[in-house]
Formats: structure tokens, sequence, C-alpha cells
């Protein structure tokens, strides 16, 4: 990734590497990393936090972010919990957050440095607002295919997309293989291992390196920044980057999109009757249950 | 070589390790048929003959079966999706909305540069197309999507279509598929849950009585099957439940668990977390019972019941069953 940035630098065509960047990169030259040890992406998402009411546009069909406090979701930080767990165990071991999101999303996105990532990339342009999932892959590709990672983690499904695949979307793109809502994961001798919930039973997977693998909210939670975490986050290299940087038109109209063609809000529900319990709740509940035809 | 119908609706199916085929084939098949002619793509490691003849009983006007090599993870199906597209030009590729089937789907979708509809819960089609429904927000909206052109990949969410296909005869070819030697992942060994229980399986279940962490305990949650049983409802459960060990995660409704739309809907010790709200608001009839007058489960309880479920629960059973003799 370090060659990569210089020869990027020279061709003109990507945005100037700031000054604390070429610093820190220079610093990392330093102590070139074992060839064995591991580069790790991590795609976080920022999502309307959940514990509020989250609330859709009925004009764009598009998520209304202003309508509830923004968080970095959930299952994407038992994600690079994942691989700073790997990290613990081997220092060499390179993480980066990956993320597309608003350019309003640095703050959340720098927690995931501050949690113990080393470096992030945001890809924000105003074209993505909208994107489906088919261009949000191919977004996410192209950043993924400049840093040569070794292992791409992501969470199974986002809180608020709740699509669930991009991870299998991605593995397409970048002709890795995609192994997909793990429980347990293992890294070891160049491959990763782990367990596979699936209708009907549980699967024992495992794939060569590069993968992709998404995991779910079985595996543990993710660890706090702390202070220290957080005064480095701020040193640590935060590149931005657009559409033009990863050569992708988000409006060519000859590749299909999904759209949204209709969306609309549901009455809210009402709060039906409510006894308290004074030894005769229980009778209560069975006539309710009977009276309803529902016993 | 046979003709597709024009509107040919493909439906990707698996067949299991018996050779029978996977559960979502009815509704799947169902819903193609509102939409178009159901062509059903039938994926076996063994024989696929039985799968097939079902498939034909539950709407397919043909079949295509195809070979998967056991142990590949997911990209000899995608080989195979892609041969049966090229044969029969669908108007619309439907995929059960499981793990294996998102990620057939996310595949497909970016191999042929398609649109891609992910847990549609209902499907349409109008002058321009397959329009596919969403419950979005754990259903408190309702959107639809559709493809700016072409046929969209569309997943489909369990339990949500109700229509079912009329028998045709069968008509099965196998399909000649062509390796596209990408990389895959290897499934080494596979252990089947035996579910020993004779409860009715939560997705799709009429009723659904779950508990949450105010149950306590793993042998306190049996009250909670207790009280299924006298129902005949299906055992649900909180994350909260479900990360104490009182039950396993297959049991979790909500936002990150399934999503259930019975027709009863009973939540003991569930306070009502907007998560656990997203998997099951659109149920029919919702009961609480919770010791917390101020608990959010009850603002979209038809019914509740403030108080100890362990005097509440014990005593609805004793009088319910007194009820049946
Ligand atoms: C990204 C994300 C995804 C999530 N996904 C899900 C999901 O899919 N499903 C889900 O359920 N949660 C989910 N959650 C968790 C959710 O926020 C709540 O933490 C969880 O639902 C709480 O479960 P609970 O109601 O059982 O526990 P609590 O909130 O602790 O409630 C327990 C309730 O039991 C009552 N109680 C205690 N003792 C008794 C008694 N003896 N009799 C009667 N009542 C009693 C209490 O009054 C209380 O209301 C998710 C959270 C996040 C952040």
């Amino acid at each position: 990734m370090i060659g990569s940035v210089w020869t990027r630098s020279t061709d003109g065509n990507q945005p100037p590497v700031d000054y604390e960047t070429k610093v820190s990169l220079q610093l990392e030259l330093l102590h070139e990393p074992k060839e064995s040890s591991l580069k790790i992406a991590v795609l976080v998402k920022e999502v309307p936090d959940t514990y509020g009411d989250r609330k859709l546009n009925l004009e764009t069909g598009l998520a209304d972010r202003g309508a509830s406090e923004a968080v970095l979701d959930e299952i994407g930080e038992r994600a690079l919990e994942v691989a700073l767990t790997q990290k613990d165990s081997d220092g060499d071991t390179e993480v980066t957050v990956i993320s597309m999101a608003p350019d309003t999303a640095t703050a959340t996105i720098r927690k995931g440095l501050a949690m113990g990532a080393d470096n992030a990339v945001h890809v924000a342009d105003e074209s993505l607002a909208g994107a489906d999932l088919g261009l949000t892959a191919e977004v996410l590709a192209a950043a993924l295919r400049r840093g040569e990672y070794d292992l791409v983690v992501t969470g199974n499904v986002s809180t608020d997309g709740n699509g669930g695949m991009i991870p299998a979307m991605l593995a397409e793109h970048l002709d890795y293989p995609h192994v997909t809502g793990l429980s347990t994961v293992e890294l070891a001798d160049g491959k990763v291992a782990g367990t596979r919930g699936v209708e009907g039973g549980q699967q024992q997977v495992s794939a060569e390196l590069p993968a992709v693998i998404s995991i779910t909210e079985a595996l543990p939670e993710a660890r706090f920044p702390n202070f220290k975490g957080i005064m480095a986050a701020k040193k640590k290299p935060f590149e931005v980057i657009s559409l033009s940087d990863l050569d992708i038109d988000a409006e060519d109209q000859s590749v299909a999109r999904s759209i949204m063609v209709t969306v609309a809000e549901k009455p809210p529900r009402e709060a039906g009757e409510k006894v308290v319990d004074e030894g005769n709740g229980g009778v209560e509940l069975a006539e309710y249950l009977t009276k309803n035809r529902l016993a | 070589m046979s003709e597709f119908p024009q509107d040919s609706i493909l439906v990707v199916l698996t067949a299991d390790a018996e050779g029978q085929l996977e559960k979502p084939a009815a509704e799947l098949l169902g819903g193609a048929a509102e939409i178009g002619s159901p062509v059903a793509l039938v994926l076996a490691a063994g024989s696929a003959d039985a799968a097939a003849e079902k498939a034909a009983e539950l709407g397919a006007t043909a079949t295509l079966t195809a070979a998967v090599t056991e142990g590949n993870l997911g990209t000899a199906a995608v080989d195979a999706v892609a041969a049966a597209a090229e044969l029969t030009a669908p108007d619309a590729v439907l995929v059960p909305n499981t793990l294996d089937g998102r990620d057939i789907a996310g595949r497909y979708a970016v191999r042929s540069g398609s649109a891609v509809s992910v847990d549609a819960t209902g499907l349409e089609r109008d002058s321009e197309g397959i329009v596919a429904g969403h419950s979005v927000y754990g259903g408190g909206y309702t959107a639809s999507s559709a493809p700016t052109f072409g046929a969209p990949i569309v997943t489909v969410r369990l339990g949500a279509i109700e229509a079912r296909a009329e028998a045709q005869s069968a008509n099965t070819q196998a399909l000649d598929v062509a390796d596209s030697g990408k990389r895959s992942a290897a499934i080494d060994s596979f252990e089947a849950v035996v579910e020993t229980s004779s409860r009715p399986e939560l997705r799709g279940a009429q009723k659904v009585v779950s508990g949450g962490r105010g149950v306590g305990s793993e042998e306190s949650f049996e009250l909670v099957g207790d009280f299924a049983d006298t129902l005949g409802a299906a055992v649900g459960a909180s994350r909260a439940a479900v990360d104490a060990g009182y039950i396993a995660q297959s049991h979790q409704v909500g936002q990150t668990g399934v999503s259930v739309s019975p027709q009863l809907y009973v939540a003991l010790g569930i306070s009502g977390a907007i998560q656990h709200k997203a998997g099951m608001q659109t149920s029919k009839t919702i009961v609480a019972v919770n010791k917390d007058g101020e608990a959010p489960i009850f603002d979209i309880a038809d019914f509740g019941v403030v108080g100890d479920l362990f005097k509440v629960v014990p005593q609805a059973i004793e009088s319910l069953n007194e009820n049946k003799s």
C-alpha cells in the first residue's frame, strides 16, 4: 500500500497526500512490515442510531440522516474487533478501515482509528447519495483494489440497509472467495476458517487468502476507544477520496441500477388495553386470548 | 431444445442433502406465478429427480437441474444461475433471502451487471417490468424498488408470500454449466441442527411466544415453552435472552434476528427495544407481560399485563387448560 501511495502522488491524478499523512508514511517505511504480516481491510458504515427513531424521507426514499444521530454500525465495530484481535496477536498486522459515507462522517470513521485501526480510507462523493447495492459494491471494490488486502472483513448485515449482499458482491468483483455469516473466525497459515450458520445447521468453512469474510453478532462486542487511542487517532493517516479517484461514474446510465419507486409510512400502532396484575392477571390474559379466538 | 416462455421468471432453488427441495420453493414459485411463468433451477449435489418433480408440482412450468460440487461455497451455484439465465432470458431471477441465497444473488448480479432488490415481501408486474415490494425499518415503512432496465435479481423474504401456484406437468432438463473458474471457499463439514421439538417453526408461524431477559435463566425459559405449547405457538426470544444463553440464536426475533408477522405475538419479560420491535411490530395482535408498567412494549401492545411473568403466565396456562377440558 505504501508503494502505491507514492505512485499515486506522482501520476498527478490523485489528491495530494497531506503533510501529516506523508510523515507517518515515511515513518512506516522505516519499519518495513514482515512478509508474513497481514493487511486487513474492515468495511464500516455510518448508520442512523437505531436506539432513536429511524426515519425515511418520503420524497427521496432515502434515510433521513438528520432525523436521528449517526453512529458507527455496531456490526462494523465487531468486524473491526476481529481485525484488532488479530493485530493484538501479531503487531505487524495492518488494519485499514474503509467507509463509503457522506463527508460529514469523519468523526464516526475516526472512531475506528481510535479503537486501534492503523489508517482510514473514506470514500465521499455527493453523487453517491442513494447509491444502490450495485454501485456501492463497485465503489468499495475499487477502493479495496488500491490496497491489495489479504483479508476484507465486513458485518453480515447493516442496521439500516439490511441487505447483507455486499460481501459476496465484493468477492465477485475482486475474485476472492466469500466466507459469509461467520460466528467464529480463525486466521492461520494463509487461510481463514470458521463456523457458518445456515438454514438447518452449521458449516465449518475455510478459504485461502485473500478472501472476503462477513461476521455475525455472535462475535464479541468491540473494545471502547481509550484516551490514548483517541489522541493517537488524530495523527493516523486518514485519506478522503472521491469517485474520480476511483474512476467511477455514478451516473453512468448504461449500467442497470435498482431504484426506489414508491415509499410510504405506515400509521404507527396504538397502545391497547393494559391491566395491572392484582392476583388475577393470568386469568384476564387467558380471557383476552379466548375472547379473540387466539387461544 | 425447448422454448421458454417470454415471461419466464427464473426461480433458484436448492435440493438438500437428501435430494429434497428446500422449503421456500412453494412461496417462491407461488410469487413467480403471480408475475410470469415460473421456471425452476434446481441446484443439487446428488440426484435432482425428486426435487425437480416437486418443483413442477409447486408450479414450475419447466425445471432445469444443475449439479453443484458438494463442498463448494457459492461460486458453482452462481455459474449455474448464469447458464440458466442465458438459456431462459428471464424477466426476473428470484432467490430465497437466506445467507446462501443472498451470496448467490449478489455474485450473480455483479457478474451479469443486473440490478438487485433485497428482501422483497411482495412481487408485482407493471407495464415496465417487475417491481419488488419491501417492508423497511421493521415495518414502519413500505417501499418498492425496480431496475432502471433489465431483469432484476430479487431475494424474497421467507414467509412473506402467500400465493401458491397451480401444479404443472413435469418438464425437466439437465443444464450444461461452464465453470467460471472463480476462486471459492470450501465447506469442510456440516452439522445439521436436529430440531427435537414438535413446536412450529418460528419463521412463518401463526403464533409466537417470546421471552426476554426478564425470564432470568435457561431453566425458567421452559415457562415460555410451556405457554407456547398451550397456544400451539413457536418460541421466540429477544437478543438479550439469546446473549444470556437462555435459548439458541435461531430463535432471536428482531432487526438482526428473524422478522415475524404472526396472528398473535406474546412478549414475556421483553422491554420492547426498537430493534426487537423491528422484527415483530407488524404482528396482528400483540400481547405483553412485563413488571415495568412503563416498558415501551406496552406502547404497541393490544393487551398488556403489568405484573410478574412468573405469576401471570402459570395462571394463564392453568386457566386456558381449564377452559379446554
Ligand atoms: C445493532 C443492534 C441490533 C439489535 N438487534 C436486536 C434483535 O434482533 N432483537 C432483539 O431483541 N434485540 C436486538 N438488539 C438489542 C436491543 O437493543 C435490546 O437490548 C434487547 O432487545 C433487550 O432485550 P430484553 O427486552 O429481553 O431485555 P431488557 O431490555 O433488559 O428488558 C427486560 C424486561 O423484562 C422485564 N422483567 C424483568 N423481570 C420480569 C418479571 N419477573 N416479570 C415480568 N417482566 C420482567 C423488565 O421490566 C424489562 O422490561 C439489538 C441492538 C443493536 C444495537
